[in-house]
């Protein structure tokens, strides 16, 4: 397909789109899909065909709306309903065009809506995830074709290095300087492009939303990448959980396919790449860059030392470009809009926006896309409205397991990468779990601990005994067993893991213990000193003695 | 013979100028200046996985400590390979090492020859601060004349890299992982059983502690054999003697 | 010793291993095939055994002790049969928030069954997720492949009730 041809559907589309005085989208994520929103699209169009309103009322699902807790979640035109069920259908329809019954009514002037700023997620809730000719019609592969015809390789780097974007996978490292040292890097010919679709956080779902509610996006940054770079393969790496997103995945390959924008010669150049999916089996180390390449080559997903770096010896052993499914949904928008209005988006240091699963104890939970820096508080408060039933907010944690928890005092902090690195904490994917003053922290601390105990992939010595015994140890606290001593050996052991191990795994696994210790020492104390956990949560071994005899 | 080649790099390693070829380790460079540098996952002769952490050393420049027996070096780098903090680390490896699983050394069929004890008793370690884990492991006794004691493997994959990379058997492997990992023989299989182990024995050689060992007609005749493997080109600690 | 190349044949002659074979050569019979291959075993069969490893092993030239490395690294595979029902419990941060180990605890103490076992009637087999990614949902629960939103002790209890003899 041409560049021409391509306008010339993505008009053609819009055309048919527009004969349609009203569009309900139905979201059909995971998330409200688990809801039962699957029957509450059939009973819409159900209805909608018994009135004879075929022509002028479209029914179609797409992806995330965004505010998961309250699904099924669907938008009438421009207002959303929520907590739907098949039989507000004849409801719903009967008051096309009219504000919907209040009960169902969410304004889209409630901060949720309202303060978000949308980039990768700007087609999500928006087109139908399942047909390449919404993507296209919402300007979708115009960045591809526009970077094959009008662009060189290097022309194509320069936009990204110049949009400032960061990697979105957890260490923020420049996109466009990743790209240029794999573009310069000799492969005899061979190169390759791995999208990282792990998404090992537990608590994150982020890169799963992409991939359901728009996965030709995530198709389209890859193609470009492969041609600033000069690969011809692609692999996305999708953990086997998201039964849904590979499924989409692939059926927006095939769709790519057949329509010449993925393949031999695209756009009638002589451009050629191809993308194979691949599954994960459940091993969080796998999202580590190195397990992952590991893990593609059919083998135990182990790391393996760096250097050699992947845009070195990545893949097969040749130069490999591994970015996040959210850095590559980022690529389209900025090849089409320019960096330099990337650039100004953000802070300093901290371009564009960042997407975030809002979850834990907090009203509304869900997906958000934030300009980088606003603040915690405007996230937690402001977008996601607050501690449910009147409860004291205590900390909200970012980065999953190799994270920290940030405590009230510093609600104000930007949310970019520096500060919250500063904070102890990380910007990590963009899992972010409110706690209420009912959550112990140590307890946190050990939940995170025994999720990277069980993840160690069991390579490295550090990691693999030092997370169990650092697991041990927390565990001793939470029963009120432990000593003075045990919670310096505890301290000696974060130090130790985060200095030698051979992977991030390792190096970040200390520090849900460490941020935690730093804001919140006295419940450490207390449980050690004065055997009470202060949460609550907690129990205390009755007899001490006993137990460690 | 010189070859035209290689191209020769000056380094620094703790303080002393030393000369190197290029894509040579940093533990090979540093062996060979008479500095010793503790280990237990390298074996010269095999591939190098960086999976002990022991032999980590500072350069300067890095923000991590980077493993000597992967690491190659470079014109100009400086090394530190001994201080307060590496030995600090180096002492809590080791403990986690005999916490781990049972190590016993009174018990052990290495004892006195084996090369973790060494490195204890070279970096001073008296005693284990942390609890041992203890896991419940069996022993294999079924090969007639080799015998697997899970209780005093360290996980150092030395056996699994000399069968795949020397012997061409690929008889061992790792199955599960973090501290469910336990080394295995083909299906997970008595070793008697095996189909493709081919009684080598340089498993056994390798072998840092006593989880693999020759069988003696009674257990206190069960011996570990130290003579190497000509490929084996350089004797472990006789080096530094 | 001569090298036999021959190509193995499957350990039943269950239609199903013609699916594994298609997946094998769909990926060249390489053995980076060998977790894409497993995947297409699971999904076939419901779990791995160690004729179907030594049949993929053997088939991709993958050695027997790294196919069953591979396999036992790899969580989402199972060694041994499921049982008829399956019940997932989501372990992700926010589903802990939200009491995901007193789900699992009161199971066990009504089954005695723990993560990963079965209950002895092979009825139904409870297992653990790291993430589902419903965490708006917390706590999920997966039965039998379908998600559920806001789970608690005393739902999931009534619901495995159903399944499991009396
Ligand atoms: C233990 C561990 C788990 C990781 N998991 C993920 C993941 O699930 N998804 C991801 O994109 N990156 C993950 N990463 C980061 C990747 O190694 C890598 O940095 C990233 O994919 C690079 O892409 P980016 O530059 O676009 O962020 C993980 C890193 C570590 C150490
Ligand atoms: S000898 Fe270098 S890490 Fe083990």
């Amino acid at each position: 397909m041409t560049l021409e041809e391509l306008l010339q559907r993505a008009a053609e589309e819009r055309e048919k789109q527009a004969a349609f005085r009203h569009t309900i989208r139905v979201c059909v994520a995971a998330g409200c899909l688990s809801a039962g929103s699957d029957k509450v699209k059939a009973a819409l169009q159900a209805e909608v065909e018994a009135r004879g309103l075929k022509h002028t009322c479209q029914v179609k699902g797409v992806g995330c709306l965004g505010l998961c807790s309250v699904g099924p979640l669907i938008a009438v035109d421009d207002a959303y309903c929520r907590n739907v069920t098949p039989e507000d259908a004849g409801g719903i329809i009967d008051r096309l065009g009219d504000r919907p019954a209040e009960r169902l009514y969410l304004s889209a002037e409630m901060p949720f809506f309202a303060r978000q700023q949308k980039i990768v997620l700007e087609n999500s809730g928006r087109i139908d995830p399942e047909r390449i000719e919404d993507y296209i019609a919402a300007d979708g592969y115009q960045a591809l074709l526009y970077a094959l015809h009008e662009m060189t390789p290097a022309e194509v780097i320069r936009e990204v290095t110049e949009s400032g974007l960061r990697g979105r996978g957890g260490a923020g490292y420049p996109t466009g300087l990743k790209w240029s040292t794999v573009a310069k890097a000799d492969g005899g010919g061979q190169k390759y492009v791995i999208c990282n679709a792990d998404e090992g956080d537990p608590g994150a779902f982020m890169d799963r939303s992409v991939l359901e509610s728009d996965p030709h996006r995530v198709i389209e940054g890859m193609a470009i990448a492969g041609y600033a770079v000069g690969a011809n393969r692609g692999f996305i790496y999708v953990r086997a959980e998201y039964p849904l997103a590979i499924q989409r995945l692939r059926a927006a390959i095939r769709q790519a396919e057949r329509a010449g924008l993925l393949g031999n010669e695209i756009g009638g150049t002589t451009f050629d790449f191809s993308i194979a999916v691949r599954l994960g089996a459940g091993a969080f180390v796998c999202g580590e860059e190195t397990a992952l390449m590991a893990s593609i080559e059919g083998k135990r997903g182990q790391p393996r030392p760096r250097p050699p770096y992947p845009a070195e010896s990545g893949l097969y052993g040749k130069p490999t470009l591994i970015n996040n499914v959210e850095t590559f949904a980022n690529i389209a928008p900025i090849i089409r809009k320019g960096g330099a209005w990337f650039a100004a988006i953000g802070t300093e240091k901290s371009k564009g926006t960042k997407v975030f699963a809002l979850a834990g104890d907090v009203q509304n939970t869900g997906l958000v896309e934030v300009p980088m820096g606003l603040t915690l508080r405007d996230v937690v408060f402001d977008i996601g409205g607050g501690i449910p039933n009147g409860g004291r907010f205590k900390a909200v944690q970012t980065g999953g397991p190799s994270g920290g928890c940030v405590p009230e005092q510093y609600l104000d902090m930007p949310v970019d990468y520096e500060s919250l690195t500063k904070l102890g904490s990380i910007m990590g994917s963009g899992g972010m779990i409110v706690m209420a003053d009912t959550a112990c922290m140590v307890d946190v601390a050990r939940y995170f601990m025994e999720f990277c105990m069980t993840e160690s992939c069991g390579k490295c010595v550090p990691c693999r005994v030092g997370t169990a015994q650092m697991y041990g140890l927390l565990t001793r606290i939470t029963k009120g067993l432990a000593t003075a001593e045990d919670l310096q050996l505890l301290e000696d052991l974060c130090d130790m893991v985060r200095n030698t191990s051979l992977c991030g795994l390792g190096q970040s696994a200390p520090n849900p213990v460490s941020s935690t210790l730093r804001y919140f020492r006295d419940e450490y104390l207390a449980h050690i000193a004065g055997r009470t956990c202060p949460a609550g949560k907690c129990e205390m071994v009755a007899d001490p003695e006993k137990e460690v005899a | 013979m010189a070859n035209q080649n290689v191209k020769i790099v000056t380094l620094v390693i703790d303080g002393k100028d030393v000369s190197a070829q290029q894509g040579q380790t940093i533990m090979q460079v540093a062996r060979e200046a008479g500095i010793y540098i503790p280990y237990m996952c390298h074996v010269e002769g095999l591939s190098n996985i960086g999976a002990c952490r022991l032999c980590l050393v500072e350069v300067q420049g890095q923000r991590r400590l980077l493993p000597a027996c992967t690491t190659e070096v470079a014109e100009g780098m400086v090394v530190t390979t001994n201080n307060e903090r590496l030995r600090k680390y180096r002492q809590m490896i080791v403990e986690m090492m005999f916490a781990e699983r049972n190590h016993v050394c009174a018990v052990c069929v290495s004892n006195g020859h084996c090369e973790l004890q060494r490195v204890a008793q070279k970096l001073g370690v008296t005693h284990v601060r942390m609890p041992y884990l203890h896991p419940k492991l069996p022993f294999d006794a079924s090969h007639e004349r080799f015998i697997l004691d899970h209780d005093r493997c360290i996980l150092c994959t030395r056996c699994v890299r000399v069968c795949d990379e020397i012997e061409g058997a690929h008889t061992w492997d790792v199955r599960g992982r973090g501290t469910e990992s336990r080394v295995i023989i083909d299906l997970d299989q008595p070793w008697g059983t095996s189909e493709s182990c081919t009684g080598c024995g340089k498993c056994v050689n390798v072998c840092p502690t006593g989880a693999l060992a020759e069988k003696g007609r009674a257990t206190a005749e069960m011996t570990k054999k130290r003579q190497f493997l000509p490929y084996l080109t350089i004797m472990r600690e006789e080096d530094w003697a | 010793m001569p090298l036999d190349f021959a190509k193995p044949t499957p350990p039943s002659d269950d239609k199903r291993w013609k699916v594994v074979q298609a997946t094998m050569r769909r990926n060249g019979n390489r053995h980076d095939a060998l977790i894409e291959t497993l995947h297409t075993v699971q999904e076939s069969f419901g779990y791995l055994d160690d004729d179907a490893l030594r049949y993929v092993a053997v088939a991709l030239r993958v050695p027997l002790s790294r196919a069953y490395g591979v396999a036992t690294f790899y969580h989402f595979f199972r060694l041994k049969p499921a049982g008829k029902h399956t019940c997932v419990i989501c372990t992700g941060t926010a589903c802990y928030i939200k009491g995901a180990n007193q789900i699992l605890d009161s199971i066990q103490q009504a089954y005695g069954v723990k993560p990963g076992e079965t209950t002895a009637d092979g009825q139904v087999s409870v297992l653990t997720a790291r993430c589902l990614g419903a965490c708006g949902l917390a706590a999920a629960v997966v039965y039998d492949g379908e998600v559920a939103g806001k789970q608690e002790a005393g739902a999931v209890l009534e619901r495995l009730e159903k399944w499991v003899a009396p």
